[in-house]
């Protein structure tokens, strides 16, 4: 038996301290399983499906083929950028991380140059649509790579639209607020987050400043100039809308919300990926409308309404970065190339029924598209999205942080908490002043 | 002369660092190494980084370089910073007066003997085992602009007509967050005030009932000043807990609607890991610092008097 000393013990615990001593002078978290394993972090897919298909068919192929281990782990959204800013700064963590819509540009200096392969993809598939460049490319390199595109359409209750008098899908936002009116009154409100939400908050809210002439910037991408009488009308017609035609709750939803709220048939419209309609497909007989048919038979899609200033749409985004810190690049970077050729993706792309639309246009020819007309207006989405910091050409380091302030979505909800609109605005473009300045 | 050459053995002396401790005063310091590495690592150090990054133009993966004090004139510059700062007040003061009243209030009730004492003891602190987070996203449910099961129920009682926005009003979402950290900070209160009334003689309160003292003089007279020294420590615990709270906050609101219902540090959290502004995100941290060490500082104090009057 060993018998514990008073020496043993203060020896010990040297040697602890000075392996502590060690991580410290360092900086750097001792890293375990380096070489062979790479760690892949996603979020948890509203379509559940396909994070199934990845963990038992198309990871283990990937296993086999290249000769690593994958673990595959899945967190909610909104958790994304806690968990990547916390691996950069601590210099260990997962090798390849998904983030949404321009958020790679926040953390461009702490990932490598994925150029090659963008360049690889972009031209066996017929090349990347503006909006991935955009979201992804600092100017210099590509920093990402582009994934998917979840277009963000409305999802409507087409018999309840019908039933106001609205047969086709309203094309101006006056007509939606009329319609939306009525319906509301009929206790079937519109649904609508403008909550902190990484989705279907700014997916809303930008397009429909921009529709009405606003933008957080100016083309010479120093001024800015959103304190005019075209957005302070936007923020005024929104407070109204909401009163009018939305269910007031919408402020404190996340992306989730809405999908139960309109699954549970208490909204009669939203903005959203195709998730819901997808869902109501994998359950036809759990979600019944009150005439008794399956769910899925009233559910219709449609852009966002045009403004004054036109028609805007903005998509949320999926790419992949792999973070300097990673002792696996290369294999994180042959991973990524295997996952991106068209056998291996295809599987995948089929398995999200057109929640996510790939990056690329070649995929606009896929089969999949004639399958099913409600999901036909998905299949272009890629071509319609503008992203922050529109008129920018490239989404850059300001636009993220606009972005992930919430200060567009903000600037409509304060007011719709009360505030006026001018107040609201003035906010807004201070708060935009203080980032661009 | 010959001088006898005499050869003397020696016990082998022990080596001079092992000897050092066998001087008690030494190893005292030795066997407080550990402690003070520990509080070093993980105490000292984070603050002392915070401090750094405060002063930096840090973001994340970016070092940055020496900004002085910029990013303490921009926060204080900054409109929800003064409304997180003042939502941290509220919460902290409103939740503080509830959860010492309520937790006084059910340590007397526990103090009593009735028949399932130590049942009602364990299960009153519930709210106090279950992860914060998990219970927290029970609430959330609960206040659901939606699906709330409280305006269910008030509903069907006819309390209400319609739906009560409980999250997306920002009055009611302050409401709401201060109802659950109320929830979850009473046992800790009710519990610990139990231990101090625990301590009391039961023959000072006889006394002074013989002498004719009424219940709530007894109280007044007798409990409150013996309870008084715990009594402070336990607001001073929930004081720096309440004033630096983030999980309740972040799993029912977030921060919004539209950051009405930011504390120090959901907003901190939100510029500094969400938008990875470190530095301002610990200038934002780092601002509740000097109120918390004065709220500290006089409560010490103050217990201190108390214990020598």
């Amino acid at each position: 038996m060993t018998t514990v000393t008073r020496r043993n013990v203060l020896k010990s615990g040297t040697a602890l301290m000075g392996g502590m001593a060690g991580i410290l002078a360092t900086g750097r978290a001792p890293a375990f399983a380096q070489g062979t394993t790479v760690h892949w972090l996603r979020w948890n897919d509203f379509v559940p499906a396909s994070d199934q298909l990845l963990r038992k068919e198309l990871l283990p192929a990937a296993e086999k083929a290249l000769g690593i281990k994958i673990n595959f782990e899945t967190v909610n959204g909104n958790d994304l950028q806690p968990r990547i800013t916390s691996a950069i700064q601590s210099g260990s963590g997962p090798d390849v991380i998904m983030l949404f819509n321009n958020h790679p540009q926040i953390y461009s200096e702490s990932v490598i140059d994925l150029s090659d392969l963008t360049n690889s993809v972009s031209k066996a598939e017929g090349g990347y649509y503006d909006l991935c460049k955009s979201n992804t490319a600092d100017g210099q390199k590509w920093i990402a790579q582009p994934w998917a595109i979840v277009g963000a359409m409305i999802a409507y209750r087409k018999s309840w639209f019908d039933e106001v008098g609205s047969p086709t899908f309203p094309d101006t936002w006056e007509k939606y607020r009329e319609v939306g009116k009525k319906l509301k009154a009929n206790g079937r409100p519109i649904g609508q987050t403008l909550g902190h939400t990484f989705g279907d908050a700014p997916t809303f809210s930008y397009p429909y400043m921009w529709s009405w002439g606003g933008t957080e910037i100016e083309k010479d991408g120093k001024t800015v100039n959103l304190n005019k009488k075209e957005v302070i009308e936007s923020v005024k017609f929104m407070t109204a809308f909401w009163k009018e035609a939305h269910d007031e709750g919408g402020l404190a939803w996340d992306d989730t919300n809405n999908n139960r709220a309109f699954l549970s048939q208490t909204i009669c419209a939203t903005l959203n990926g195709a998730s819901i309609y997808i869902e109501s497909l994998r359950n036809p007989d759990k979600y019944i409308t009150e005439k008794g048919a399956q769910l899925k038979t009233d559910i219709q899609h449609s852009p966002l309404p045009k403004g004054p200033a036109g028609q805007f749409a903005m998509h949320t985004f999926f790419s992949h970065v792999i973070p300097n810190y990673s002792k696996n690049q290369a294999g994180a970077k042959e991973f990524l190339k295997w996952i991106h050729t068209t056998a291996n993706y295809e599987p995948w792309f089929v398995s999200q029924k057109g929640f996510a639309t790939p990056p690329t246009r070649e995929w606009e020819k896929h089969k999949l598209w004639d399958e099913d007309k409600v999901m036909a207006p998905f299949k272009v989405a890629g071509l319609l999205g503008q992203t922050p910091g529109y008129p920018l050409p490239s989404s850059g380091k300001k636009p993220a942080e606009v972005l992930t302030k919430y200060i567009i979505t903000d600037m409509y909800a304060k007011a719709i908490q009360g505030g006026t609109a001018e107040d609201a605005v003035m906010w807004a473009q201070g708060e935009l002043t203080k980032v661009y300045t | 002369m010959a001088i006898a050459e005499t050869q003397v053995y020696l016990p082998q002396a022990p080596r001079p660092r092992l000897r050092l401790l066998e001087d008690e005063r030494w190893l005292a310091f030795v066997l407080l190494v550990p402690t003070l590495v520990l509080l070093g690592m993980f105490i000292a150090y984070p603050f002392v980084r915070g401090i750094l990054l405060s002063v930096s133009s840090a973001r994340v993966g970016v070092p940055g370089d020496f900004v002085g004090l910029a990013n303490f004139y921009k926060i204080f510059n900054d409109g929800i910073f003064r409304t997180s700062a003042y939502n941290t007040f509220v919460y902290t003061g409103v939740t503080t007066v509830f959860k010492l009243a309520l937790g006084l209030w059910l340590a007397m009730l526990l103090n009593r003997n009735f028949r399932g004492k130590a049942f009602t003891r364990a299960f009153i602190l519930l709210p106090f085992i279950i992860p914060t987070v998990l219970s927290t996203f029970a609430w959330k449910w609960m206040f659901d602009p939606t699906f709330s099961v409280l305006n269910w129920l008030l509903y069907h009682l006819g309390l209400i007509t319609s739906r009560i926005n409980w999250l997306g009003d920002p009055d009611l979402a302050m409401i709401s967050i201060i109802i659950v950290n109320i929830w979850r900070g009473v046992p800790f209160f009710a519990i610990s005030l139990l231990a101090g009334l625990q301590t009391i003689s039961p023959e000072l309160n006889e006394a002074a009932a013989i002498d004719g003292a009424k219940p709530w003089q007894r109280f007044w007279h007798v409990t409150w000043p013996l309870l008084l020294p715990v009594t402070m420590v336990v607001v001073l615990f929930s004081v720096i807990q309440t004033f630096a709270d983030f999980q309740i906050v972040y799993v029912m609101t977030g921060g919004g609607p539209a950051n009405a219902t930011h504390l120090f540090a959901t907003y901190a959290y939100q510029i500094g890991i969400g938008t990875g502004i470190l530095s301002e995100g610990a200038a934002i941290a780092l601002a509740m610092f000097p109120i918390l060490f004065l709220v500290v500082i006089i409560q010490l104090l103050y217990i201190r008097r108390v214990e020598v009057r």
